[in-house]
């Protein structure tokens, strides 16, 4: 049966920076392994000569030309801040002090 | 006549000729909603303010001569997913709850370019991953035809709010059938249009190459009537198709052609799901006979990698949502956490906080998938899938017009009933996700009920950028049934 490991399960949720409780962690461990244990159906179809579907619609490349438009203006994109400073988003420091 | 019995095309042309006025459609909306909201939870929100208002401007528009638009005065709901600048959109999570957009979905300018009145916000399973809406992470909403039972997902509050006539119409999001199955279990109309149809500019992103808006309705003529309002190419939307590639028909007009020698297509695979409740399979076929008797001929047909779409829709769209929703990390809108200690603090704890369970599940599964090491494994593997599911439907549209098969394995299940297991939860949409998968349109209609009195529907699956023959088939069976007239009790009281 494809289980995840708790550990696999920790450094998934790093990846996707989420804290998980123990409970949690093997909680999903559990349900992960059920739907990834389904998903080895897959191996049962050869794909060695199939192209990748990305997504439906028959586009690729759409551009306009670079040209200013107006944008939402400060005010608008800074209304709901959690944190803010003049016209400034306000987070934690993200450099320690040496760099 | 009470405004609950009007279609939304019969709403807009008393409006015009001021048989009524905007302000009474409106506050008629209002009122219902407001008496039958504590029971069954559609709605997150109302903007009785702004509805009024707009309602105002409709009506001193149409009696000043001026023309309102093609939805004058029409009121309607709009799924918490789909953005707008006169309220919050909240995506019903915790993340979200206190969000205001600071702009408008492309949607959401065409309603109310074309004179709709949005009356307020439905109720959706967080971030539309779900199909009972028992994942809301701010309130439950309850089927109107029995309400310990769950309305269907993620639109489930849009559903529900047609089905009791709150609105006429309403807009909802559909990724693997959120708005399909809420319809059936509902018993209301709803249709996803092909992908590249209609603008996703103002949808929050769940899976960006499967999701799609599309309208809820008690009547056909409705459904056409939004689709000819929303369709059409968004520069906003890269992923919109342009008009030379596929031109916006007025689907109204194309409803009425009738089904003599249309083929419909009946997938012997759907047919032999072990799941299938029995009385959802005597309706679908029962439905079925009646578009045969109408002049339609019937052809079996194989989509023969039926059994593998579940695993495919899986990969991809957990994947896509990994990616999606990895912008609420607390720093430029949504929940942040109290007092983080550091930068990556604010990530962990603010999305472990703001984030309910089904949400870190598939965002889990979705990194899972695209992580070094298992990307070729899963996610390509899946994308490769995807291909063959898409060519099933290419090869079965060669030898038919339009496919038709169940909606959802049951009728509507109790509260709770499949939360506990995702992977039962996920089985409900057997029937739905190819359509995404493949990215063509597909449409649930009412064609039944259960003995214990909950309804069913009948999806047709069309060519892309065919919505026009599924409506018809569509119109043609409405005309001579009447499972869509048919209302909850609640809402006829």
């Amino acid at each position: 049966m494809a289980i995840l490991t708790e550990a696999e399960v920790q450094h998934v949720a790093k990846l996707a920076r989420l804290n998980l409780s123990p409970e949690q962690i093997k909680l999903f461990a559990g349900q992960l392994g059920s739907i990834l244990e389904h998903v080895e159906k897959l191996n049962e179809l050869d794909t060695r000569d199939v192209e990748p579907t990305v997504h439906a619609a028959p586009l690729t490349n759409v551009l306009r030309d670079d040209q200013d438009r107006p944008g939402s203006g400060v005010e608008a994109i800074l209304k709901n801040a959690p944190e803010r400073d003049g016209p400034f988003f306000k987070v934690p420091k993200v450099l320690d002090g040496e760099s | 006549m009470e405004l609950s019995e009007l279609t939304a095309s019969q709403i807009i042309d008393r409006i015009k000729t001021r048989a009524m006025s905007a302000v009474e459609a409106a506050r008629a909306s209002l009122d219902r909603i407001e008496s039958l909201n504590g029971s069954i939870g559609a709605f997150l929100r109302t903007y009785p303010d702004y509805a009024l208002a707009r309602a105002r401007q409709i009506d001193e528009q149409v009696a000043s001569g001026v023309d309102p638009g093609p939805l004058a005065g029409l009121p309607i709901g709009i799924k918490d997913n789909i953005c707008e600048s006169i309220g919050k959109t909240t995506c019903a999570s915790k993340i979200l709850e206190n969000y205001s957009p600071p702009y408008d979905a492309h949607v959401v300018e065409k309603l109310v370019r074309a004179g709709a009145v949005i009356v307020g916000k439905t109720n959706l399973d967080e971030f539309a991953m779900g199909s009972s809406t028992e994942n809301s992470g701010l309130q439950r909403t309850y089927n109107p035809w029995d309400l310990e039972r769950v309305p269907g997902g993620s639109s489930g509050g849009s559903a529900s709010a047609v089905a009791a006539r709150m609105v006429p119409v309403a807009l909802g999001s559909d990724t693997g059938g959120s708005i399909r199955q809420p319809a059936s279990l509902c018993g209301v109309f709803g249709l996803k249009p092909t992908y590249g149809r209609i603008s996703r500019y103002g949808l929050v992103a769940y899976g960006s190459s499967l999701d799609q808006i599309g309208p809820f309705a008690n009547d056909i003529n409705d459904i056409a009537l939004l689709m000819n309002v929303l369709s059409g190419q968004d520069p906003k939307d890269s992923t919109s198709v342009p008009a030379d590639y596929a031109p916006v028909p007025n689907f109204v007009e194309q409803l009425h052609g009738g089904v003599a020698g249309l083929k419909i297509g009946l997938p012997k695979e759907y047919y032999a799901q072990g799941g299938l409740d029995p009385e959802v399979r005597k309706a679908t076929n029962q439905a079925i006979q009646i578009l045969k008797d109408l002049g339609a001929e019937l052809v079996e047909i194989s989509l023969p990698h039926t059994d593998y779409a579940l695993a495919c829709y899986y990969l991809i769209a957990t994947a896509e949502a990994s990616s999606n929703l990895a912008r609420y990390d607390g720093i430029h809108y949504g929940y942040r956490t109290a007092n983080p200690t550091d930068i990556l603090d604010v990530y962990f704890r603010s999305r472990a906080e703001g984030f309910g369970e089904e949400v870190k599940r598939r965002i889990m599964l979705g990194t899972y998938a695209l992580s070094a090491g298992y990307y070729d494994a899963y996610y390509l593997k899946a994308l490769k899938v995807r291909t063959l599911i898409k060519r099933d439907f290419e090869n079965a549209f060669k030898r038919v017009d339009v496919i038709c098969c169940p909606v959802s394995p049951t009728a509507a299940f109790k509260i709770g009933e499949k939360i506990q297991d995702p992977l039962t939860m996920y089985l409900s949409d057997i029937f739905t996700l190819s359509a995404n998968l493949a990215g063509i349109p597909g449409l649930s209609v009412p064609c039944g009920f259960t003995n214990d009195g909950l309804p069913i529907g009948l999806q047709m699956l069309g060519k892309h950028f065919d919505e026009a023959t599924m409506l018809r088939a569509a119109w043609a069976y409405q005309q001579a049934t009447d499972w869509h007239r048919r209302q909850p009790k609640i809402a006829r009281s």
